[in-house]
């Protein structure tokens, strides 16, 4: 067995020992009804986690996607309230928006040699600005095609509701497996992450391969906007502030080496969801209070990265000894 | 010939690093590449890659005349390379490394099975029975490397350059490796070795090409090379030409400072005896590869012992590190001066002070006046040719600073001095300065540790010289037999060895 794969299933198990030990606390929290809001309260940090774990695995960062969902929200409300676009139509333009604006960012990391962390915190500032550029307030979203879309579900066993956004982040995780796993950009990613200079050397065209990282992320990150715009019904230019880094502590949680090289799309999903899982149980619970969920997190953190750093000297520790 | 290079010209600001090499390459052959440092080894390889453009001369393989841009474009040709590291992914499992860039897929996605079926079978003619589906980095590097040969010989399938690919190995490893280069000899390609170890040169190969400061010396048959001329060429010196040696050479008659018994390290010295006499200068010689650098680096415990002791004659000596190493009296110059000696932006007065403020902890500094009055007293004594203690180091010539770098470790007064190179791309002045200022510390009683290429430079300043040779330590001369031609004998090795 690859030792690569020992963080995936140590997120997973410990993912069902949470859960087994919320039921026998709550037993209602098996309950396809928690598990649909589980699904659909996450949906917009599910998406994004998506394509940060692509960045992540390349060896990159991208600290843009919390502006970006904010301004994506921000940009569809306005543009529905002064113009008589369909929603769809600017869903479109709004990801191409996004996905521009992350290939913009990637080839600058590329072109200019310069860390992702720096041009990605430019990115950042620049897509907050612009969203309070577009508007300060709080902009309801009344379009009538909405209602549809927050009203859309599929009715689970159990009175649970899966809902139109959940159903789009399992695709969206399902998308972002064959990518990662299935494809030959997917291999130069990880190719990238395990060694610049050795992934040149095999052939990798580097430049245009960060460059559709960060544009992928940033198509993540503008779905995730519209996701979290259905969700909330509104735009709102001071929304998900810090997102970037709880989908960054999603990722390593769910498996992923922080350094990039190696780690798994499943895991995210999974990190996302033992994430919620915590914020689920607190409400539960009913005394405690929220910021129980921020330490849980910052836990569980640190024993990921703890496990990680301890699987790697185990393996060159077992490299040293001629094994 | 299945590779016929002439008249190969590569330049560089103020070096010309190839001029006017030929080199032949034949289907069937193992041809080694030799030379120490700044020979053009490297930047043949790497205009026969495509990392560097030539600037003139022709490359001619299979009858046509190539002139690649890139790696990748020099593999499609036919020219594959093997490095001593950093060959494929270690995070990635062996049928992806083996496969990358060109995966069979199945309506645009990768198919893992067909994946996991083509690189079973390229690996087949190698006789490595292993799981591909492992990542690559749980193999040992022997592994490793000939799975990169594997990859290397799919992709070009005509030349194959193994660059210093046994560096890193043991010796069953080595053979591991050389059985597969053997094969692939058999079926027909063109290999290109590149290695410091003479041994396994003779042991592979068909012809030896050396070349030397840019230039072909010569190609000859393997079989009808003598080691000692090899070992001329290299270093191009005749053994008729000698340098007068110390004046008095006292061979014996001095109080044993330290003792090292056993010493060595796992891959990167062998364990070797040495024994440091008091204000004795230690040669250390080699050629590049042999274990030089690697001994000096794992006494001042920058890469520490695995096995042995060192001690003075009162107790055990720590050397775990270099920190250690400075608490007991070490000192160490290091070869790389600009990335491991100086630190650029800062001055003179500040290099130089910078190790004993160390010593001292950052919590007390050295008031400024002690310092000014250290700086000046070294840059007198040691002739430091600059406008003023306060000038940054990096704006000094080459000798210069090498001499501020040698006042920081005075100024700590040790007892063992280790000098890496301590005259390397120096000018001549300079260089005799360092060679009497090491002379006048010795006579003051200090031990010291030189470590060098050149041969002459040994002959001139050291008291005693051990010679080595693929990682061990082979001879041990001193008094009357430190000469040129005793050091080149016992580098030679093999059946000259007596």
């Amino acid at each position: 067995m690859n030792t690569r794969a020992l963080p995936l299933y140590a997120t997973v198990v410990i993912f069902l020992l949470a859960y087994l030990l919320c039921w026998l606390q709550f037993p209602n929290i098996l309950s396809t009804r928690v598990i649909g809001n589980l699904l659909t309260d996450n949906a917009y940090l599910g998406i994004v986690a998506v394509g940060m774990t692509l960045v992540i695995l390349s060896g990159g960062i991208d600290l843009s996607v919390g502006s970006v969902i904010a301004f994506s929200g921000v940009f569809i409300a306005v543009i529905l309230r002064e113009t008589p676009l369909h929603p769809l139509v600017v869903f479109a333009l709004l990801l191409a928006l996004t996905t521009a604006f992350g290939a913009a960012m990637g080839f600058l990391i590329d072109r200019l040699a310069m860390p992702a962390f720096i041009v990605t915190l430019a990115g950042m500032f620049l897509a907050r600005g612009a969203a309070y550029m577009l508007s300060i307030d709080s902009v309801p979203i009344a379009h009538p095609f909405y209602k549809t879309l927050q009203s859309a579900y599929w009715l689970m066993p159990g009175k649970g509701r899966l809902t139109l956004i959940a159903v789009v982040m399992l695709l969206t995780v399902l998308a972002g497996m064959v990518v990662a796993h299935k494809t030959r950009f997917g291999a130069s990613v990880y190719a990238l992450g395990g060694g610049e200079a050795t992934a040149r050397l095999m052939g990798v065209r580097q430049g245009r391969t960060t460059m559709l990282v960060y544009a992928f992320s940033g198509l993540m990150a503008g779905l995730s906007g519209i996701v979290f715009s259905i969700y909330t019904g509104s735009g709102y230019s001071l929304a998900t502030v810090g997102t970037e880094l709880t989908a960054i502590a999603a990722v390593v949680i769910g498996g992923t080496l922080l350094t990039g090289g190696a780690g798994y799309m499943f895991g995210t999903l999974v990190g996302v969801l033992t994430m919620g899982l915590i914020q689920t149980y607190i409400v539960f619970d009913g005394t405690l209070s929220s910021w129980w969920t921020k330490i849980v997190i910052g836990v569980l953190l640190l024993v990921f990265i703890l496990l990680q750093k301890g699987l790697l000297s185990l393996s060159q520790s077992r490299l040293a000894a001629g094994g | 010939m299945l590779l016929t290079i002439r008249s190969l010209t590569k330049t560089f600001p103020g070096t010309r690093a190839l001029d006017a090499v030929d080199f032949d390459l034949a289907a069937g052959e193992v041809h080694a590449l030799l030379g120490e440092n700044g020979a053009g080894k490297s930047t043949l390889i790497k205009c026969l890659t495509g990392a560097y453009r030539r600037d003139g001369g022709t490359i001619t393989l299979d009858g046509a005349t190539i002139d690649p841009q890139s790696t990748v474009e020099a593999q499609e040709q036919g020219i594959g390379t093997v490095y001593q590291e950093v060959n494929l992914l270690p995070n990635l499992t062996v049928a992806q490394n083996l496969m990358f860039g060109r995966e069979p897929r199945r309506w645009g996605l990768v198919n893992s099975r067909a994946l996991r079926a083509e690189a079973r079978e390229t690996l087949r003619p190698y006789g490595l029975d292993i799981d591909v589906d492992r990542d690559l980095g749980s193999y040992s590097v022997a592994i490793q490397q000939i799975v990169a040969i594997a990859r290397a010989v799919a992709l070009s399938g005509k030349v194959l350059i193994l660059d210093e690919p046994t560096a890193s190995l043991d010796a069953a490893e080595v053979r591991m490796v050389f059985d597969v280069v053997r094969g692939l000899r058999e079926r027909g390609l063109g290999i290109v070795f590149v290695s410091h170890f003479l041994d396994q040169v003779f042991d592979l190969t068909d012809r030896v090409t050396v070349l030397r400061n840019g230039r072909k010396i010569v190609t000859e048959r393997t079989a009808e090379l003598d080691r000692v001329k090899l070992i001329e060429h290299m270093l191009g010196r005749a053994l008729e030409h000698e340098v007068a040696g110390q004046a008095a050479r006292t061979a014996a008659a001095r109080p044993p400072l330290l003792e090292f018994r056993g010493f060595g390290r796992r891959g990167v010295v062998e364990p070797f005896d040495l024994t440091v006499g008091q204000g004795e200068v230690v040669g250390l010689a080699g050629l590049l590869g042999s274990g030089r650098t690697e001994s000096a680096e794992m006494m001042f415990g920058v890469r520490p012992a695995q096995s042995g002791e060192a001690s003075d004659a009162q107790s055990r000596l720590d050397l775990s590190s270099p920190r250690a190493a400075i608490a007991e009296g070490f000192g160490f110059v290091p070869e790389e001066r600009k990335t491991d000696g100086i630190v650029a932006e800062l001055s003179i007065r500040e290099n130089i002070i910078l190790g004993l403020q160390a010593r001292r902890g950052w919590a007390r500094p050295i008031p400024r006046s002690e310092q000014n009055r250290i700086a000046d007293d070294y840059i007198k004594r040691l002739d430091i040719r600059t406008s003023g203690r306060e000038k940054p180091i990096g704006e000094l010539s080459g000798g210069n600073q090498q001499k501020a770098i040698l006042a920081r470790w005075l100024a700590m007064n040790p007892r063992f001095l280790i000098l890496d190179e301590p005259t390397r791309g120096i000018d001549v002045g300079a260089h005799a300065e360092i060679l009497r200022l090491i002379r006048e510390l010795t006579q003051a009683g200090m031990s010291i540790l030189l470590v060098s290429s050149e041969i002459d430079e040994l002959v001139a300043s050291a008291d005693r010289v051990i010679v080595l040779r693929d990682r061990r330590h082979v001879a041990e001369l001193d008094g009357p037999r430190v000469t040129g031609a005793e050091i080149m004998r016992a580098i030679a090795g093999g059946e000259v060895a007596a």
